[in-house]
């Protein structure tokens, strides 16, 4: 499914990330990993440090500190956007939808949409394609795009597949009308007979959560996890990411006439730096192009790794001028998206701690 | 050059990967170890197997692997 978007822009963005960190190579000795194991995998897949919130910490905490950073700094106005989006997949509740409490909390006006969208890895793209079929309306001048997870809180802490690996983050985007003539386009496919290969099986009305779905069981490679833990199947991931994200991406080119030597940056979900330098090598696309750099300082935050690549690498430039940038998210669902735009002159991007 | 069997063993010393036909479900290499070994075979033979090469089936024992290291062009491994 392909999309193209006249005269919108991102105008700001901003990362939020728990103060709380812990070091790959700790984790890994409490699973009593052989060092020496764990440095390899430190070398290929670049783990080191990640961040995780403290117990008790939701995605609506995360947000709106987020949001107040910047009425308080006067990068945003209270009153100055017209429709909110919350990504996530770690709601703080069932009901109501998460937006709604964010929208409570800081006392937002009425005058709002607010919309939850359950999506994950490539939920930074289908938030911002939203957010620019929002702009369409006459009545939505600006939309704010909030991509927040916390994760690790439903990630077995005895499965070293998946713990050492996860960060909690959140990130908050402004979309805007450009004045300017600009166009972005994107495209996005989905696939729900493979749905089972990123799953929390427990905890919904399918299989509530009771004290057997609490249970950690043997998984494999000496790994417990629980029904009611994140559940992830690495190697058809890692296969899904190979074999759909390199067409999706010569096809978004195709489309808008763009060679792949015409962009700046190809901005990819950050899983790790192992599967990134695997996608930029059959994408024959330079390392150096393809930021890989956010598992090892941050951990994997789902939809949030996109914007945290950019505040986190490109910053500087983003303030000052302007880069052609192709984005790409890739995960649960399954879903794989990607998005062609020009990124620059923002208002604000930059990266703050909670709390 | 270092053989295959000698490759696996700096991954994880405590095998004898000679003495094995299926590697995983011996439980002798993992996925984590899976990624390192492709890392190693990469950088010692000066070559980038592509990440849809990179299932179980291709890591299973130490001909597996040498079938996968010629499609490579890597002869003798």
């Amino acid at each position: 499914m392909n999309f193209t978007f006249h005269r919108k822009r991102i105008s700001g963005v901003l990362g939020i990330v728990p103060a709380k960190e812990q070091s790959f190579l700790e984790d890994m000795r409490n699973f009593n990993f052989p060092e020496s194991r764990s440095r390899k995998l430190m070398e290929v897949m670049g783990y080191d440090k990640h961040r995780l919130v403290e117990p008790g910490v939701c995605v609506s905490d995360l947000a709106v500190a987020g949001l107040q950073h910047l009425f308080e700094r006067g990068r945003l106005a209270r009153d100055g956007f017209d429709a909110m989006i919350l990504v996530t997949q770690s709601p703080d509740h069932f009901m109501p939808p998460t937006s709604n409490i964010i929208q409570g909390r800081l006392d937002l006006k009425q005058d709002l949409l607010c919309l939850d969208i359950n999506q994950g890895c490539a939920g930074f793209v289908i938030g911002l394609i939203q957010a620019c079929l929002l702009l369409e309306q006459a009545c939505i001048r600006k939309v704010v795009v909030i991509n927040a997870d916390v994760m690790s809180r439903k990630t077995s802490p005895k499965d070293r597949n998946s713990y050492p690996l996860i960060g909690d983050a959140a990130a908050i985007t402004v979309v805007e009308r450009d004045a300017a003539d600009s166009v972005i386009h994107a495209n996005l496919k989905m696939d729900g007979t493979r749905n089972e290969a990123l799953m929390i099986p427990a905890g919904g009305f399918r299989l509530p959560s009771t004290p057997e779905t609490a249970v950690l069981e043997e998984v494999g490679d000496h790994n417990l996890r629980a029904k009611d833990h994140l559940r992830m199947d690495g190697s058809a991931v890692f296969n899904f990411v190979q074999v759909e994200v390199p067409p999706l991406i010569e096809s978004l080119l195709a489309q808008a006439g763009v060679t792949k030597a015409e962009v700046d940056y190809f901005l990819c979900h950050q899983p790790n730096r192992f599967m990134l330098q695997k996608l930029a090598d059959k994408m024959k696309v330079p390392h150096d192009r393809m930021p890989m750099n956010v598992v090892e300082h941050f951990g994997n935050s789902s939809g949030v790794t996109i914007p945290m690549a950019i505040c986190f690498n490109l910053a500087h430039p983003l303030k000052t001028g302007q880069i052609r940038a192709c984005l790409a998210g890739f995960g649960v669902g399954l879903t794989w998206s990607s998005m062609l735009l020009r990124l620059g002159d923002l208002s604000f991007c930059e990266l703050i701690d909670y709390p | 050059m270092n053989t295959l069997a000698e490759l696996l063993k700096e991954i994880r010393p405590e095998f004898d990967f000679t003495a094995s036909r299926d590697f995983l479900a011996d439980g002798m290499l993992d996925s984590f170890d899976m990624v390192t070994l492709v890392a190693t075979l990469d950088k010692t033979y000066g070559i980038s197997i592509e990440g849809v090469d990179i299932v179980p089936e291709h890591f299973q024992n130490l001909d597996t692997i040498a079938g996968l290291l010629r499609k490579y062009g890597v002869a003798g491994a």
